[in-house]
């Protein structure tokens, strides 16, 4: 790779009268033109003009300066980080499916809505629901979803006073912030040291102002919610629902099913659970699932297979309204569906269990030198609490980014909040034996390096493309366009 | 002059009938280095508890709430170019200046030496 | 099972080491009456020739047609290089690049993103994208009420896409938030409307598009006096690619500039992935929505990027966060860098030209059968427009012909409108097909 050549931004490459478009030749006869001069911008855009091959080589070199699953072990908790099959790429690049406008006529996109259908139908035997929509762009939107289906239940009782979400104090950000945007006040409930929900002080917090309690199982330190069958039934005594973030949806495949622990609304995470690609954030897919009697709250349009055969789009008034123009991210569903297809009822048994085998390996490999602050099998993930030995002054972050110099992934620092020095390591089913063992060698000696050169950790990386960026003058002088620079 | 405090870690130093508002030391040091300060519009006016702006660090962010009524007769403008100054020393840089419109609601606030004990407190 | 990389062998010495004698064993904390014991409702796995063809089943049962169909989302061409760089998988498949020193690729890409999107809206600043438009839009309503706090109406124009629309209502409703329709009048939003509505008080933010649903290129002069003198944020969607024509929002004066990129060339895969914009001043920075990426140096002096104003974002915040938004569309943000990259400006021009180009030979072919005429005429529009269906002929019966020559014809608009776009896509064989199509119609 030719570093100086080639580390430069698309816009340093700009030479006018240089073009990499290839478009019809037709004689157009002004017809800008004829639009009023009022109406058109003043200046042509300040686009780079670049051609084809600089610009391929670019971002070639670009991408080389990044870290993806197929580059290497990606243990960031909480995002299973699992690998992105190839053939669900080459299905969902279908030609056929990128040519369909989102508002053909429905017997012309028979096969497309079907497809959609029998997502929805393997996420409902999946997650023990009745129903779900696959409209949601990413989890965080199907919390959103999933909350104003909540409170379109409620509406529709007509017990309006119900403007409340509880939420762990060990939760993700995203769902109070989630809560929020639907209109909700936000209420914590404790958790007990062992990251499991608190029933004392829930009991204390639920009454007749709860709309709905939203929890993760397995919570965010990666321990099984064991009273889920009490929770459940101490929130719906008090008339709110019990709503499942299906963040850690991974290792209960083929283990356990939110519907049948008494979950009353999911979303899921298909890049997640369902091995569709993260895309350096997007795009994903957040399907909301309901049980028996929810269903009519789903956003709009639902797809429907109606009495003779048929699929249809139907758009109803019962219905919360509409989160996305259309039929949410449909490449991501293709992708998933294959991912599902391809495990089948047999493999997709095996997911949970060999995530959770993963995690607990490396837990039980480490423990001697990372301080375990919560003891039990944990499931598809766990969180160190740093170094056992923390008299160097070695902390989460040095580690994580000592890391990086051995080729790995750091794995998700200081969340949850719980700990001071939280480090949590997700390894997902896909990575073998070799793997973990390597990265288990690693990190010992990264502890080992923590006694004998901590001057030298505290300085880690030393092998990245860039080293120590400075974050408070990105926020304290934001330049966020080129034009700033 | 005296400084009351909300447990929310702002202060009001009250000079007759006009309180200078910002955070205190132990809120500042508690943030890091401040790199923005959001704040509210002269001439508007505030009630005790409202929230008046935010402070921000790179790695923390939160609302500032105002723990007096009245009108807020001027903004600490410095903060704009130069938002460390809060960081450096945010007593004598406060944040806005509030003529009080009900002084007996000083008497809702905390002491010094009341606040020194939450501080104390919070750090277990 | 090829994704799953353990042997009985491992298997067992993996467990030895946890302390386990099986794999139930690391469940032993979950009550048995919640395991899920039966079978998923699922068929048998399938290999990847009997995936293919089982997709190529499906496939086979979706009608692809020379695309003559808009409302927001248009038949661009993609260039080959876009897919090519968009399938490296070291964008595919990283995450949000939370250890800069590893993901400049992805950091990069989207400052580049940033920039070229403030420099099409005529913004100072964008962040690094959104879900798709309609979402953008419903956060730019929301980026207007919090920045006004006590205001809690927002007027949006009857000519908004409906589809748009719909999720700014939803947005809205679950938050108390009042949304009033500006209405329209010859196709256009009535600003005379704008001012008296304003009168009445507590407006936070005016949403209004161009080209608007109907195809119009809206004159907004004069609405950013109206928003700024009631102290409201004028918002305004655009289809992304007409923006390399037509007047930008920042020189309409606008707050906030959203929509859908989907018309940079991006697939048009059935409703998505497509990607949200959101730009705006640097003043409002911190009031917006999502990851925004920023330009810093490392320890040896070298430009480099990182996220940054994280401080607002949901992880942080919790509920006090300006968004619940968490990711971006990242991928779809390196197709719009790509992209724009390769059209460049005078692309981008002749991309509209033609579009322009082929709804004129289009409007004028169909304006002579009298089945189809134009709904506005007069008004300026550029790749789309609204026609009106004659008396003794629908929409319904005017898709359904052009349905057996393999041609949507447009998207049905009331009980006898079609709204139709043309792209560079549509050659003009294709045009003078639909247009001998709807000929024969005639009676």
């Amino acid at each position: 790779m030719n570093r100086e050549l080639y580390d430069k931004l698309i816009f340093e490459y700009s030479k006018p009268g240089r073009q990499g478009f290839s478009l019809p030749r037709r004689d157009c006869k002004d017809v800008l033109g004829s639009i009023p001069a009022g109406l058109r911008r003043s200046n042509a855009v300040n686009l780079p003009e670049v051609d084809e091959p600089t610009v391929v080589r670019h971002y070639t070199n670009q991408s080389t300066n990044n870290f993806g699953v197929d580059t290497g072990f990606y243990p960031l908790g909480s995002c299973t980080m699992k690998y992105n099959p190839k053939i669900n790429e080459a299905l969902a690049a279908d030609s056929t499916i990128a040519a369909l406008h989102p508002t053909q006529p429905a017997d012309t996109v028979q096969g497309a809505l079907e497809l959609y259908w029998r997502l929805q139908k393997a996420l409902c035997t999946i997650g023990g629901m009745a129903e779900f929509t696959l409209n949601p762009f990413a989890g965080a939107h199907g919390e959103l979803t999933g909350l104003m289906v909540i409170r379109a239940y409620h509406a529709s009782r007509d017990d309006r006073g119900r403007q409340v979400v509880i939420v762990p104090d060990s939760a993700h950000g995203t769902n109070p912030a989630s809560a929020a945007v639907a209109g909700l006040q936000v209420r914590q409930v404790k958790s007990m040291p062992d990251g499991t929900v608190d029933l004392n002080d829930l009991r204390d917090k639920l009454d007749d102002s709860v709309a709905a309690v939203m929890l993760t199982n397995p919570n965010t330190i990666g321990m099984f919610e064991r009273n889920i069958p009490q929770i459940a039934e101490m929130v719906h005594a008090a008339g709110a629902l019990l709503y499942y973030d299906g963040a850690n949806l991974n290792p209960l495949l083929g283990v356990a099913r939110p519907g049948d622990m008494g979950f009353d609304v999911m979303h899921i995470n298909l890049h997640k659970t369902f091995s569709t690609p993260h895309g350096g954030g997007g795009p994903g897919a957040g399907p909301v699932g309901v049980r028996e009697g929810l269903e009519q709250f789903l956003p709009n349009p639902r797809v429907v297979l109606d009495a003779e055969g048929n699929f249809r789009t139907e758009c109803t008034d019962s219905a919360l309204g509409r989160v996305s123009g259309w039929l949410g991210n449909y490449t991501v569903l293709v992708k998933a569906l294959a991912y599902i297809l391809t495990l089948g009822k047999e493999h997709i048994k095996m997911v949970g269990p060999l995530a959770t085998l993963n995690a607990n390996y490396i837990m039980h490999s480490l423990r001697d030198l990372y301080l375990l602050p919560v003891e039990g099998p944990c499931k598809h993930e766990f969180v160190f609490d740093g170094l056992i030995d923390k008299s160097q002054g070695i902390t989460t972050l040095n580690v994580a980014k000592r890391l990086l110099d051995y080729g790995f992934h750091a794995p998700t620092i200081y969340f949850p909040l719980l700990f001071h020095e939280s480090l949590m390591i997700e390894p997902t089913e896909t990575e073998s034996l070799e793997t973990l063992d390597r990265f288990i060698e690693v990190m010992r000696s990264i502890a080992l390096e923590a006694k004998e050169s901590p001057d030298m950790l505290k300085n880690a990386p030393f092998n990245t493309p860039v080293r120590h960026p400075d974050d408070t003058e990105a926020a304290l002088h934001p330049k966020v366009t080129y034009d700033e620079l | 002059m005296n400084t009351y405090y909300l447990p929310s870690h702002e202060y009001a130093r009250v000079e007759g009938n006009i309180a200078y508002i910002g955070i205190s030391e132990y809120a500042a040091k508690q943030l890091g280095n401040v790199v923005y300060v959001d704040l509210p519009e002269a001439d508007t006016d505030i009630e005790a508890g409202e929230d008046f702006g935010a402070i921000e660090s790179v790695k923390a962010a939160s609302d500032l709430f105002s723990p007096v009524s009245g009108a807020i007769v001027e903004v600490n403008e410095q903060l704009l170019d130069n938002p460390k100054l809060v960081s450096e020393d945010p007593v004598t840089n406060w944040i806005i200046k509030v003529e009080m419109s009900n002084p007996d609601e000083l008497n809702n606030l905390l002491t010094p030496e009341a606040y020194a004990e939450l501080c104390a407190k919070e750090q277990h | 099972m090829r994704y799953l990389p353990h042997t009985p062998h491992d298997i067992s010495l993996m467990l030895e080491r946890c302390g386990a004698s099986s794999l139930d064993d690391l469940y032993s904390d979950v009550d048995p009456q919640l395991r899920f014991s039966g079978d998923y409702d699922l068929p048998e796995a399938m290999s990847e020739t009997e995936l293919r063809r089982f997709f190529k089943g499906l496939s086979g049962k979706n009608q692809p047609m020379t695309c003559f169909a808009g409302a927001g989302f248009y038949d661009h061409y993609t260039p080959a290089a876009v897919d090519s760089i968009l399938s490296r998988s070291e964008f595919l498949t990283a995450y949000t690049p939370y250890q800069p020193e590893i993901s400049q690729g992805t950091l990069q890409y989207i400052f580049e993103y940033q920039t070229m999107m403030a420099r099409l809206t005529g913004m100072e600043v964008s962040n690094a994208s959104m879900y798709d438009g309609a979402t953008a839009t419903a956060e730019a309503m929301l980026m207007a009420v919090s920045n006004a706090r006590r205001k809690r109406r927002v007027l949006i124009a009857a000519t908004v896409n409906p589809a748009v629309a719909a999720v700014v209502n939803t947005y809205a409703h679950w938050q108390g938030i009042a949304v009033e329709v500006i209405p329209e009048h010859n196709g256009v939003a009535m600003k005379e409307q704008l001012e008296a509505m304003m009168e009445a008080g507590d407006v936070a933010g005016v949403i209004v598009q161009t080209p608007n649903y109907y195809g119009i290129l809206e004159d907004y002069g004069g609405w950013s006096d109206i928003c700024h003198r009631h102290k409201a944020l004028l918002i305004m969607n655009s289809p992304a690619s007409a923006l390399g024509v037509i007047r930008t929002p920042g020189e309409w004066g606008a707050d906030i500039a959203c929509g859908d990129a989907q018309s940079l060339g991006m697939p048009l895969n059935f409703g998505g992935p497509y990607l949200g914009y959101i730009c705006t001043g640097k003043s409002l920075i911190r009031k917006m929505p999502g990851r925004i990426v920023g330009a810093t140096t490392d320890e040896a002096g070298k430009r480099v990027f990182v996220l940054t104003l994280q401080a607002r974002e949901q992880h942080i915040r919790r509920e006090k966060a300006t968004s619940n938004i968490c990711s971006n569309q990242g991928l779809m943000a390196l197709h719009t860098a790509v992209y724009l990259s390769l059209m460049g400006p005078e692309g981008l021009r002749r991309v509209n030209e033609l579009g322009a180009d082929g709804l004129r030979r289009l409007a004028e072919g169909l304006e002579s059968t009298g089945v189809m005429t134009l709904q506005y005429p007069g008004q300026p529009v550029l790749n789309e427009a609204l026609f009106k269906v004659a008396d003794g002929y629908s929409p319904q019966m005017i898709l359904d012909t052009c349905k057996a020559k393999g041609i949507l014809a447009g998207v049905p608009v009331g009980e006898d409108g079609l709204l139709v776009a043309v792209t560079e896509k549509q050659s003009p064989e294709d045009i003078e097909l639909y247009i001998s199509t709807v000929k024969a119609l005639k009676r």
